[in-house]
């Protein structure tokens, strides 16, 4: 039986991007307001759950080829290495540090180590919650 | 410098991360896994001869100081555990390469391996009591693939009542954390040391102090061990091993670091109390390893019995109690993965688990049969081998204390171990053989291999206690003062 979801098929196609931009705002937000890696990985993870839901399995992963288990993996191993880096400068582990810097479209900006350990934070969140769903939906055949 | 005492936590996860990707490498992924657990032992060697030159080394994670951040401290006790720790689980490993098999090395075995060894790492090193509820997890998680991995009908009845109760127990450890934190306002274990001795330990706090008992008692498997033999007995044997040697000494090293740091000024609640479970656990383990037939069950309560045996040294509270103590939970973590690895092995040559489906396995293969003998000897604690020392301290201690109950407790239950594991070895090892030289199984190498090398460890460990005791001795210092924990944690930069 196929089910007649053209609503959500049309509907998911502007909010998956809605969502993903959501889910970036509250990334880069995360430094000094609510939001931050966790959270923002939850809701882009979100939006992928969403492509799965509204198409089929082989349609994303032909449009998104990538192994979520091993985007988890990355994440983990970003993040872990940005508080490795605080042992090669010598400061305690976990250490942060940030500076402004003037950039070309962004005027000035802030750039801080913070932002790669939750990006770390995030690429594990997406891909832990993906394989999750993947892997409950493929038993429950 | 300091930062060296986060590496024992920090490069299991990295190199465990990066194990992932090498998946399909199973040979790689063997000798990277062994030579970081050897790496990470020589750091901890370096780490516990510092602590004894520098004291207790802190690091303050970010340079947030103490009460503020989240801390790693190292002292000489989480320093030993750590190091045999490493130890046992390099040898388990040497054990795994041969006996997991290649299904179990493509579903991530090294990876889960490394982050259960970075969770219990971790849970000896953190300073903060909610970063050991985190180390806990990420042990517990990894312990959680472990024992379900493979996917067999056993396994399976026995991890979900593995997993129930430990999400249970980590409920209740969330509980008792809210309501510590509501009470004295503070994670930082000296901290809460601190506040704890200034507004004095009444009912509230004594009430908090139970529940803690109650989290750490169902992680270590004192008096709430249920769930124990059945989902120690399930696992593939390195597994296994890992588990009764590394698991359920967490629990116990928390017990100790609470109940010496934080909850001791109701010594007649708290000690009697653990006292009394750790009395209870002796009696039920002993009656299970006579009991059963089955040789891993017969294994799984030899757990129990010393877990209840550790647990009689910190119910002494005495400094000579809580040594012998300390001392015999290094000998336990090595001698118990030694008989958990021969009690696999026997099942793998065999193909039964009841010990009066085997016999003369000695007249096979001669040097696991005295290996056997060894570890039977070393559990009962005959000198020089490694259960001697502790047994005496903690012998030494009730004495002094005057706690007879305990002492005759600890000594029946030595006798009881020797007689259940003679038994095994008098019916399988012992006797007229089964196996016709035709049928037998060879034995491999790497197999008798790990299973040497921790009979060379009880030896030396017993051997050298002189050696050894210098920092069983500053370990156990530290315990009975808290005030030297306090200070190195919350005095002043280091």
């Amino acid at each position: 039986m196929k089910i007649n979801d053209v609503i959500l098929r049309t509907i998911s196609r502007f909010v998956v991007f809605i969502i993903l931009t959501f889910g970036v705002y509250l990334f880069l937000s995360g430094h000094n307001t609510p939001g931050g890696g966790f959270i923002g990985g939850l809701v882009l993870a979100s939006a992928i759950v969403l492509l799965y839901l509204s198409t089929d399995i082989e349609t994303v992963k032909k449009s998104l080829p990538l192994d979520f288990k091993y985007v988890a993996a990355t994440g983990v191993l970003l993040a872990t290495s940005t508080g490795f880096g605080s042992i090669i400068f010598g400061v305690p582990f976990m250490s942060q540090t940030f500076a402004y810097f003037d950039l070309p479209i962004f005027g000035e900006t802030e750039l801080t180590t913070v932002t790669i350990f939750e990006a770390g934070v995030a690429l594990t969140v997406v891909g832990v919650l993906v394989t999750i769903i993947l892997s409950i939906s493929e038993d429950g055949g | 410098m300091n930062n060296l005492i986060v590496l024992p936590l920090i490069i299991p996860i990295m190199v465990g991360v990066v194990l992932v990707f090498l998946r399909p490498y199973v040979k790689l992924q063997r000798v990277i896994s062994l030579i970081t657990m050897i790496g990470i032992a020589g750091i901890s060697i370096f780490i516990l001869n510092r602590v004894q030159t520098h004291g207790i080394i802190r690091l303050d994670f970010g340079g947030w100081e103490p009460p503020f951040g989240i801390l790693f401290v190292a002292d000489s006790f989480a320093m030993l555990l750590v190091l045999t720790a490493s130890i046992v689980t390099a040898i388990c490993l040497i054990h795994a390469f041969s006996s997991i098999g290649e299904k179990h090395e493509k579903m991530y075995f090294y990876p889960f391996v490394l982050f259960l060894v970075a969770g219990v790492n971790g849970s000896f090193l953190t300073g903060d009591l909610f970063n050991l509820f985190v180390c806990f997890e990420v042990m517990l998680l990894a312990s959680y693939v472990l024992i379900t991995s493979g996917g067999t009908k056993p396994q399976l009845r026995e991890s979900i009542k593995y997993v129930v109760i430990n999400v249970l127990a980590s409920w209740f450890f969330l509980v008792a954390l809210a309501f510590l934190y509501g009470t004295v306002g503070t994670l930082n274990m000296a901290h809460i040391s601190e506040r704890v001795a200034e507004v004095g330990q009444g009912p509230l706090l004594t009430t908090i102090s139970i529940l803690f008992l109650l989290v750490f008692s169902l992680k270590a498997g004192l008096l709430l061990f249920f769930w124990l033999p059945g989902s120690y007995s399930v696992p593939p044997t390195a597994v296994a091993a890992l588990f009764g040697a590394l698991l359920t000494k967490v629990g116990i090293y928390a017990l100790f670091r609470t109940f010496t740091l934080i909850f001791y000024h109701e010594p007649l609640i708290s000690q009697t109390l653990i006292g009394i479970m750790a009395g209870i656990t002796l009696i039920a383990g002993c009656m299970g390893a006579i009991a059963f037939k089955d040789i891993r069950l017969i294994v799984s309560y030899n757990v129990l019995i010393a877990i209840g045996f550790i647990m009689i040294g910190l119910a002494i509270g005495t400094e000579t109690s809580i040594a012998g103590s300390i001392y015999y939970v290094v000998h336990d973590m090595i001698a118990k993965a030694m008989l958990f690895l021969l009690a696999g092995t026997m099942i793998y040559l065999t193909g039964k688990s009841k010990i009066d489906e085997m016999s003369g396995l000695i007249r096979n293969y001669p040097l696991f049969g005295w290996m056997f003998f060894l570890v039977t000897c070393s559990l009962a604690g005959i000198p020089p081998l490694s259960g001697f020392v502790g047994k005496i301290l903690v012998g030494q201690g009730a004495i002094e204390s005057g706690s007879y109950v305990l002492l005759a407790l600890a000594f029946i239950s030595s006798i009881v171990v020797l007689y259940s594991l003679l038994r095994i070895f008098l019916n399988t090892i012992f006797g007229e053989t089964i196996i016709s030289l035709e049928d037998e199984k060879p034995m491999k190498l790497g197999m008798i291999i790990p299973i040497v090398l921790f009979g060379i460890a009880t030896v030396s460990l017993g051997l050298g206690a002189e050696f050894i005791s210098v920092y069983v001795t500053d370990a156990a210092h530290t315990l009975s003062n808290p005030s030297v924990y306090i200070d190195a944690v919350m005095g002043g930069n280091k």
